[in-house]
Order: structure tokens, then C-alpha cells, then sequence
């Protein structure tokens, strides 16, 4: 564990960042403050469309900022992954040329989509202040959430990664995957809305979906459907961390496989 | 493992499958699974290589293009992983495989360092320290806030080249580093090897540059076709790796190109090497009536550096004047103090005003030099010294 965090893999790890953020927003007039900006403008028409046109989440208290948390959380899984599945690839040139440890390229764009989380947790704070959003003790679950879609994006980021440097219809399917993932989670409808309780488990089976509904219960308020109520208790509730630690495996054990062929087959 | 020794080379061998049709997409891959036309050629790159490297030693790999050097020297760094056999290394190691390896054009010259800097293992803090050593040995102080694609090819070697003698790792790899830049940064580099040898820094050096094999290192290894055809002491590598190239060039290349306004014709260029003197013969036939003319030759090297310029008025050689149809035969005589490599010899005929060219005839003929001497400079002409007491 020690030579993981060695000086050399951490002067490493924090230059890219670095490199990472300085390149990032390269030439643009309002630079860093676009990764705040974008989820924000989202927002604001997914608001106007749902909230204003539609009349959804009515029932549910505080429900601008209860979307907003679904769309920051939904974000910083579609960065993390997108970001990461070029980020093997987009390094050929050192992964050619240096030994440097494989993983490290991943960690560090890994570190820009959590940084970046956390300035629109800034935001969804002041959100919940300007709402009037009681402060819950549940709160203090939401760094623990927020951990387990960390580790589940980093699953599936080495994963894609690695399948990337062999196949590039990778990231093709991979948009779609996200596009279709964006709308089978519920993050602008309240997943109430959804008549059927069967479809809810099946939808709660996602780990997005469990993890954005348990830090809305956690943070805003305790009258968001979760697995523990959509399930009543059953065993399967806790299928969706049996996926998460599944796809953490599978994606590390499958990294470390093709990592050593890397320089070879990019 | 035995502690004088800083890396060991095991039965390594490593292949590249080159498939006939890159499968880079998965309908691909499907298709050709199906159709069962997965066809690649396996080519062998390494064959069974061992050796070993002592502590302290400068060790030079060479081998012509394609041989495998590379190969070797990725899989030394760990950038490619062995098919069978095995490297242990002693000590960690800094592979150069590539000046400025993860520069970045849009990111400035600082910035850049710092960034280089962390591949080789140095944090901030530790680059913070050396920054201003490293810029002023690049000498490139005005330039550092300026965006990297804004440097020229020769600074922004220079850039890597300072960061990159910074690296303190018990063993380094150098791949070809000289192959790059003018002469004063050669120089810069020639100083950096002769430190390292001083400071009895384990390096490993890949190279075509025999004259850099000569004088830095230990011992070397040569690689052929994937195998290591010969080994050790640097000189007998070196002339080894010299033989290969005489060898397969007996003939010398003459693609002759001639131009002129005419009346003077040659009709054979020959050159005999002895090993006292060379002699260039040339036979011209004139189809016109001229005055007593110009001879002329200028020998090259194979860079093309003009070696020895001779004319017949230069050297006051008395020429006669020539009738429509005659032939006269030229005989040079060089005293052989050229180095080993290949040269061309340029033939001209002009008139005495040096204006009108009879003829010209580029690389008439050529030969090869083959004196298995120790030598970088161009010529090695017999010197003497005297060594008194005052």
C-alpha cells in the first residue's frame, strides 16, 4: 500500500490535476467557472420544462434543489466516466514513453471530476439555504453516498478505459449507455411517479438510482421513495452494492490485465 | 541477486502480433470472429536476449534501425512487458526513451517543467528548488512565461534536456539524446555523459554513434535481427557493428549527375584505394578544340561535408590544350589520411576563366575507407609529438 501513495506518485498525481484543470477550460473567456456553470444552466431548463411546464415533484418539498442534487450527482458520474475513457488513450504519448503506473493516469482525471463535485456541492448548500432546507442528522450519510458512486464510476472508468485502447466503438456505446441511463434514473421525475412498484425495484436495481434517491432522503428530505421503503426490507435491497463492489472488482482486476499491454496496443 | 549488479537480462524474448487488418472496433471484431480471417504475422522482435549490467558501468546497446534496440529499451523501463523470460532490476531507473516526454504545447515553459519535473519522481517543492538552475542551463530565462508552442524545436529540446539531467535515479537509460540539436548542445550533452561517467552513475546508452561508444562506454552489447550477435568491451563492439556496414556495402552507390555547357566529355571516373594514397583517374575526350583547361575534383563524405577540393590551376599543375577527339587521361594521387567511411568524388572540366564548365559530373565515382581506426575526427593524418622536459 505505501509505494501507492509514494512521494513520486503524488508529485505525479497532482501535476496532472493541474495539467488537467489549466488545459481543461483553455482559452475560454469564463475558464473554471464553466464546470459550475454547466450543470446549473441544465438546471434551470430542466426546471422550466418539468417544474414550471409540467407541474412535477409538487408533492415533493424543496424540489428545485432535490433536482439539482440528482443532476450534480448524475453530472459528476457522466464526467468521471466520459473524462477517464479517453484518458488512457489521450496519454499515449507518456504511457509510450515513461514508465509511469497505469492507474495513476486514471486517478488523477478521476480527482478533476471530485474536485469539480465538490464545488457544485458549494452550490447545492447555498441552494438549500435560499430553500429554507432543514438541516436532517441524516445528512452525515451523504459523504458515505457520495463515496459509493465515486466507486462505482471508478469501476467502470477502468473498465472503459482499458476496453477503450482496444476498441473505439467504446465510447460510442457509451454515450448511449449514459443517454439512456439519464432517463431510467429518476432524477427530473420524482420516482413516485412511476405507477408500477415493479418497475421502481427495477429501476432502483441501478446503483445511480439508489444512490441519488438515498442522498435526496439523507439530505433534503425523508419523503423521497428509497430501496429500503420500495423494497420493505427484503434482501435485494442491497443488490445495487453488490453491483457496486462487482463492477470496482471486475473493472480493477481487468485494468491490471490489459495495463500491461498498453504502450503495445494504443 | 548479486549486489554489483544493477540489471539482469533472463532469456527475454518478445514478439508483435501485426495483424493484416487492424481490428479496432467491435462489428470488426465480431466479423473476423465469424469469419474466422484473423490473420496477423507474429514478428519477433527479441530473441532469447541475457546479460547482465554491473553497478557503475556505462553500458552501450547498439544495433542498426530496426534491430531491436528499442524494443529492449522499452522493456528494460517496463513500458513493454516481456512474452517470456525475465528483467530484474536493481535500483530504480529513469528512462529518456524521449526528451520532454508529456510536454504540452498550450501549457507555458514553467508549467512544462514542473510537469516534466513530476515524471521523474520530483514534487514541487523539490522542483521549486532547481527551477532556476534548470532555466538558466536551457539558457531560456526571457522565454518561461511563454506558451511552449511558441518555442522553437531547439528550445524546447533544450527545456527537456535541462530537466532531464536532473534525475537522480541510480540507473539511467539514454535513447539516441544525441541525435538532436545544434553543435553547442551536443557539447552540453558530451559534458553531461563524461559527468556521469566521473560519478561512476550506472547508464545505459543506445546508439548508432560509435565515436560515443568509444569513449563512454564500459562495456556493449550489439543487436541483430533481434539477437545479441556480440558482446563486450565497447572498442570490439564498435568495430563489429562497423564490419556490418562494410559488409553489405561493397559496391558503393554512383547515381553520377553531370551538367555543363558541353565540349568536353568523361567518359570513366575510377578511384584505387592503397593503403598510402588514393588515386582518382579520370579519362576526358574533347569534341571540340579547347585551350589548355581546368581539371579538377572534390571529394565528399557521406554527409555530404566537402572534404578535399583540388584544380589543376590551384595546385599549379600545367594542363595542355586538347583537339576535337582526343583523350586525355587525369591521374589524381591523395595521400590516404581519411577517416573510416564512405566517399564520392565530384570531377570537373572548365576553361581558365573558371566561368564556362565544360563538364561536371556530381558523385562520379565513390569508395570506401576501411581502417578499423579508433577515430572521430574526418581525417586522421600521421601526427608526431615530442614530449620534453623544461
Amino acid at each position: 500500500m505505501r509505494h501507492y501513495i509514494s512521494k513520486e506518485n503524488r508529485a505525479l498525481i497532482s501535476e496532472l490535476v493541474r495539467t488537467d484543470f489549466k488545459l481543461r477550460y483553455q482559452g475560454s473567456v469564463l475558464g473554471y467557472a464553466w464546470s459550475l456553470l454547466r450543470p446549473l444552466l441544465l438546471f434551470v431548463i430542466l426546471y422550466i420544462v418539468f417544474v414550471k411546464f409540467l407541474k412535477l415533484g409538487n408533492s415533493i418539498p424543496h424540489y428545485p434543489v432535490y433536482l439539482l442534487l440528482g443532476i450534480v450527482i448524475w453530472n459528476f458520474f457522466l464526467e468521471m466516466t466520459t473524462q477517464s475513457l479517453g484518458s488512457i488513450v489521450g496519454r499515449g504519448d507518456l504511457i509510450r514513453k515513461i514508465r509511469i503506473p497505469r492507474w495513476i493516469i486514471i486517478f488523477s482525471s478521476s480527482l478533476s471530476a471530485v474536485i469539480n463535485l465538490l464545488l457544485n456541492m458549494v452550490v447545492i448548500i447555498i441552494f438549500m439555504i435560499l430553500n429554507h432546507v432543514d438541516l436532517l442528522v441524516t445528512t452525515l450519510w451523504l459523504p458515505i453516498i457520495l463515496l459509493e458512486v465515486y466507486l462505482f464510476a471508478l469501476g467502470i472508468s477502468l473498465f472503459l478505459s482499458a476496453m477503450f485502447v482496444r476498441f473505439r466503438d467504446v465510447g460510442y456505446i457509451w454515450e448511449v449507455i449514459l443517454q439512456a441511463g439519464f432517463y431510467l434514473t429518476p432524477i427530473l421525475y420524482p420516482l413516485a411517479l412511476i405507477p408500477s412498484v415493479t418497475f421502481q425495484k427495477l429501476i432502483l436495481f441501478n446503483p445511480m438510482a439508489q444512490a441519488i434517491q438515498d442522498a435526496r432522503w439523507s439530505s433534503i428530505t425523508h419523503e423521497t421513495l428509497i430501496p429500503h421503503t420500495v423494497f420493505q426490507g427484503g434482501w435485494y435491497m442491497y443488490i445495487p452494492f453488490v453491483i457496486v463492489v462487482v463492477t470496482l472488482a471486475g473493472g480493477l482486476l481487468y485494468f491490471r490485465k490489459e495495463s500491461r499491454y498498453f504502450a503495445e496496443n494504443i | 541477486m548479486n549486489d554489483n549488479i544493477a540489471i539482469k537480462v533472463d532469456g527475454v524474448n518478445k514478439s508483435f502480433k501485426l495483424p493484416h487488418e487492424k481490428v479496432s472496433s467491435i462489428k470488426s471484431a465480431v466479423v473476423n470472429f465469424y469469419k474466422r480471417k484473423r490473420t496477423f504475422e507474429k514478428q519477433e522482435v527479441l530473441k532469447d536476449v541475457s546479460f547482465e549490467i554491473k553497478k557503475g558501468e556505462f553500458f552501450g546497446i547498439v544495433g542498426r534501425n530496426g534491430s531491436g534496440k528499442s524494443t529492449l529499451l522499452k522493456l528494460l523501463s517496463g513500458i513493454y512487458t516481456p512474452d517470456a523470460g525475465k528483467i530484474t532490476i536493481n535500483g530504480k531507473i529513469t528512462p529518456f526513451i524521449e526528451l520532454g516526454v508529456g510536454f504540452s504545447p498550450e501549457l507555458t515553459g514553467r508549467e512544462n517543467v514542473f510537469l516534466n519535473g513530476s515524471l521523474l519522481g520530483f514534487s514541487r517543492k523539490d522542483m521549486g528548488k532547481m527551477y532556476n538552475d534548470i532555466v538558466e542551463f536551457a539558457e531560456l530565462e526571457r522565454f518561461m512565461d511563454q506558451k511552449l508552442k511558441n518555442y522553437s524545436s531547439g528550445m524546447q529540446v533544450r527545456l527537456a534536456f535541462s530537466v532531464a539531467i536532473r534525475a537522480k535515479t541510480p540507473i539511467l537509460l539514454l535513447d539516441e539524446v544525441l541525435a538532436v540539436g545544434d553543435a553547442d548542445f551536443q557539447k552540453k550533452c558530451y559534458n553531461y555523459f563524461m559527468s556521469l561517467k566521473n560519478k561512476k552513475q550506472t547508464v545505459i546508452l543506445v546508439t548508432h554513434d560509435m565515436g560515443a561508444v568509444r569513449q563512454y562506454c564500459d562495456r556493449a552489447i550489439m543487436i541483430e535481427k533481434g539477437e545479441i550477435i556480440k558482446r563486450g568491451k565497447s572498442e570490439e563492439v564498435a568495430q563489429e557493428y562497423q564490419k556490418l556496414f562494410i559488409g553489405a556495402n561493397e559496391s558503393v552507390d554512383t547515381v553520377s549527375e553531370s551538367w555543363g555547357e558541353g565540349g568536353v566529355e568523361i567518359l570513366k571516373t575510377e578511384a584505387t584505394v592503397k593503403e598510402k594514397n588514393i588515386f582518382i583517374t579520370t579519362k576526358y575526350k574533347a569534341a571540340v578544340n579547347i585551350k589548355p583547361p581546368i581539371y579538377g575534383f572534390v571529394l565528399y563524405n557521406s554527409a555530404g561535408t566537402n572534404i578535399i577540393e583540388a584544380n589543376t590551376m590551384k595546385d599549379n599543375i600545367k594542363t595542355s590544350s586538347l583537339v576535337a577527339g582526343e583523350v586525355a587521361e587525369l591521374v589524381w594521387e591523395i595521400p590516404n589520411i581519411l577517416s573510416d567511411g564512405k566517399y564520392s568524388i565530384s570531377v570537373a572540366c572548365c576553361d581558365t576563366t573558371k566561368t564556362h564548365f565544360y563538364i561536371w559530373v556530381n558523385n562520379a565515382t565513390g569508395f570506401e575507407i576501411n581502417k578499423l581506426i579508433k577515430t572521430a575526427g574526418l581525417v586522421n593524418p600521421k601526427v608526431r609529438a615530442s614530449i620534453s622536459r623544461i
